[in-house]
């Protein structure tokens, strides 16, 4: 009984257990999903993808540390949120970006996007979505310019970039010379992570498995996008399998803190992605739209919240 | 239950299922469970399902605590120096939502004082020095039963507190079916879903007949239809028994073993309501609303039993488990046995406990110290390692939703832990925060750790006052 007397219990509330889950795996889980296009990225764009990719996750997971530092708040850098952020901001870049307009961008996703709302879950927009918008409009001519996979390897190595336009590009003057397998492999000009469509299915299977993501969000995205196409007499399948529409779709839109948390706001987030993106590839100046339309939903994605909020159970709606 | 309903301005009025009892000439028994939403597929830790219950032998004090339940406090009705005796009535109340106390032991009352109970409160308490005799009281005799009216009756008199989700004295559950509500359904609970805990599938395994004797009882007497039996999936063996009795007995016409998906909160009441019946307890209000009764198989036993003997709750069986324990066993202790007492019994500990849960570990509470005793409403005791304690820090909310899909009220509580930081009255009414049952699905599955049913709890204050 004197054993009982000196026990140190601790006292806490209800559920005395868990499930084991925390934000670093699935973060880590989100990196595993991605290792496929990045894989692809350094076959196609070779050691600038390397670098670039390289630069963004540093320069991001650097800010971070020191973001949190000056702000005296806990070290959140051990969560691999900001390293996610700086994959999906370089894997939207084009490959010969010079890689000063990448620490900018790096550096605006996770000081001005990120922490100067609250750090990781109080970001009203997806950091690395805001940062390449941010650079889209402050530096449109180096944001597109685009070059051929392989263009590492070609003769003339002094000049380095051999321009050529995306299909998408190509779709809105009117020509489409890529075929769908050349399309589904990445055989194309793009940013550095888009382009190969089979790499992101199988993240996209990695992330379903594990459970990270639910479907609704890419499939209603992706499944919005090849209606409209169809209805405007353009090919779904280019529309898909071009641009950014399954980088966005799968990683991007799926962003937790900026996506509702129920499932019909899901259904209505994804599908209002698909609308906006087609409304600026078929009407817009610019031939690509999802940058705009994950950063325009992520705006709305409160609002989609209360209105969809599901009756509790037993209350009449 | 699929896609949630989405709600705009204007706000449909629908017909709920719930209103539709369609009374035909055949009975209807459901042949498999109907849709329910979220809940967690937690580990089914469960070390001592094939450990039979053993009785404890009378500790040498027991302290008998004046709430058993949730209610009212009872009155003691002995003073120090008393001799009680097995069954005795030592405590009563006259609030409708309570039921009498008996002693589990005999012996002299030592004092009546208080007790502080694990949640802060102070109760009051009777302490009674055992002389091992365990003499029976006279007043222990079979009650006779002929009429609803006489089974409240007898109800009340066996102290008997039901375990199916909230702890009510039994006989407020047959109540229901006064005129006022037409009861059609008796849901007998033996889904048995917190992790550790198996004393419920003990009793299914080792008395089937006193479960279905005991259901057969409230059938004739209350006149009810139907009675199903629910059991989750992992309890083969317990609906492979049930059901043999069911067709010794020639039942089948109006009982069934309804075979559960194993899922966490499948127990909680409104939750087996709508498994069992595919009728939703309206909020705030309670199954018989719907036509239903629910029981626990626990209780259902003792009921046959209390007819055939008249032996009030007087004791209650516990699995106790974890991994700092050395014996992992399902006991029967006498109520007010002191769980240091218990402890001895299952051979002490193999490493020092860092937390003691009394329940389950999904929605029990944890323990400052060893010197409290059992009372009716516990089933579990749970003496966890550090390791098993695994204490983690929470970190901030990533807003991934889990604790949205996983509640099975539909609430969201990811939202209500902003609210509360707030302090926002308004908005905490707004989501309905008075339907959660702290079945602890969303702080169980949230990544980040966050304490939600605390939050929770938090918030129901809030809008309380």
């Amino acid at each position: 009984m004197d054993n009982n007397k000196s026990l140190r219990l601790l006292v806490s509330s209800s559920p005395h257990i868990h499930s084991g889950e925390n934000t670093t795996v699935i973060m880590q889980d989100v990196l595993i999903a991605l290792v496929p296009a990045a894989l692809m990225a350094v076959v196609y764009f070779g050691w600038r993808a390397v670098m670039l990719t390289a630069v963004c996750v540093g320069t991001c997971v650097v800010s971070e540390y020191i973001c949190r530092r000056v702000m005296r708040r806990s070290q959140t850098i051990g969560d691999f949120s900001a390293a996610v952020t700086g994959v999906l901001l370089a894997f939207s870049l084009p490959p010969t970006l010079n890689p000063l307009y990448a620490v900018l961008g790096s550096v605006f996703a996770i000081v001005v996007v990120k922490q100067m709302f609250g750090g990781i879950g109080m970001n009203f927009v997806n950091p690395a979505i805001a940062a390449r918008v941010f650079l889209l409009i402050s530096f449109p001519s180096q944001m597109s310019r685009w070059s051929m996979p392989f263009f590492y390897l070609s003769n003339n190595a002094g000049t380095d970039v051999v321009s050529t336009a995306t299909p998408l590009a190509r779709i809105a003057s009117g020509s489409v010379d890529t075929s769908y397998m050349d399309l589904f492999i990445g055989m194309r000009g793009g940013c550095i992570g888009e382009t190969c469509v089979l790499a992101l299915l199988l993240g996209f299977g990695y992330l379903l498995v594990r459970r990270v993501i639910t479907p609704e969000i890419p499939l209603c995205f992706m499944g919005t996008v090849a209606v409209i196409a169809l209805l405007s007499g353009q090919n779904p399948m280019v529309h898909l399998m071009s641009g950014g529409v399954m980088l966005g779709s799968i990683f991007m839109s799926t962003d937790y803190v900026t996506c509702p948390v129920n499932r019909a706001g899901k259904i209505i987030y994804g599908i209002g992605c698909g609308v906006v993106t087609m409304t600026i590839r078929i009407f817009g100046v610019s031939p690509e739209g999802v940058s705009y339309a994950i950063l325009l939903m992520n705006i709305l994605t409160p609002h989609i919240e209360t209105l969809t909020l599901s009756a509790p159970f037993g209350k009449e709606a | 239950m699929g896609l949630p309903k989405i709600r705009l301005t204007a706000k449909k009025k629908k017909t709920p299922e719930s209103e539709v009892p369609a009374v035909g000439p055949q009975i209807r028994l459901p042949k498999k469970p109907y849709r329910t939403h979220g809940g967690i597929h937690a580990e089914n830790i469960k070390n001592t399902s094939n450990s039979p219950s053993e009785e404890m032998p009378i500790p040498p004090r027991v302290i008998i605590s004046m709430r058993q339940h949730i209610g009212a406090q009872c009155e003691p009705l002995v003073k120090p120096g008393d001799f009680v005796t097995v069954g005795q009535k030592i405590a009563d109340s006259q609030s409708f939502v309570c039921a009498p106390i008996h002693s589990s032991v005999s012996g002299r009352v030592k004092s009546v004082g208080t007790i502080l109970m694990p949640n802060g409160e102070e109760i009051k308490a009777v302490e009674i020095e055992t002389d091992g005799r365990q003499v029976v009281c006279e007043d222990v005799k079979p009650p006779h039963i002929t009429n609803p009216n006489e089974l409240y009756a007898a109800v009340r008199e066996s102290g008997l507190a039901d375990l199916g989700g909230e702890v009510l004295p039994a006989f407020v559950k047959p109540n229901y079916s006064a005129p006022d509500y037409a009861v059609d359904t008796l849901i007998i609970n033996g889904a048995e879903c917190e992790p550790y805990l198996t004393s419920d599938r003990r009793e299914m395994l080792e008395a089937p007949e006193d479960i279905i004797e005991g259901s057969k009882l409230l059938m004739d007497i209350l006149d009810i239809e139907r009675v199903i039996i629910g059991v989750e999936d992992s309890k083969s063996e317990a609906m492979a028994k049930l059901h043999e009795v069911i067709s010794e007995k020639e039942l089948s016409g109006k009982m069934c073993v309804l075979k559960l998906k194993a899922s966490y909160p499948h127990g909680a009441e409104k939750v087996l309501v709508k498994a069992c019946t595919n009728r939703i307890v309206p909020m705030g209000g309670i199954p018989a609303d719907v036509g239903c009764m629910v029981l626990n198989v626990t209780s259902a036993a003792f009921l046959a039993r209390y007819v055939r003997t008249g032996m009030p709750l007087i004791s209650k069986r516990i699995t106790v488990d974890g991994s700092a324990i050395a014996q992992p066993k399902n006991v029967t202790v006498p109520i007010g046995a002191l769980i240091s007492d218990i402890t001895e019994f299952c051979g002490g500990f193999k490493e020092t406990p860092r937390k003691v849960v009394v329940g389950g570990p999904m929605m029990g509470t944890a323990l400052y110290t060893l010197d409290y005793p059992i009372i009716k409403q516990n089933n579990g005791l749970i003496f966890m390692s550090a390791d098993e304690v695994g204490a983690i820090e929470p970190t901030d909310c990533i807003r991934c939703g889990r604790c949205v899909s996983a509640c099975p009220m539909c609430l969201t509580p990811v939202n209500v832990q902003y609210l509360v930081q707030k302090r926002d009255i308004r908005g905490i009414n707004d989501i309905n925060v008075k339907g959660c049952m702290e079945c602890g699905c969303c702080a169980y599955v949230c990544p980040a750790h966050r304490p939600l049913v605390q939050f929770l709890r938090m918030a129901k204050d809030l809008c309380g006052n």
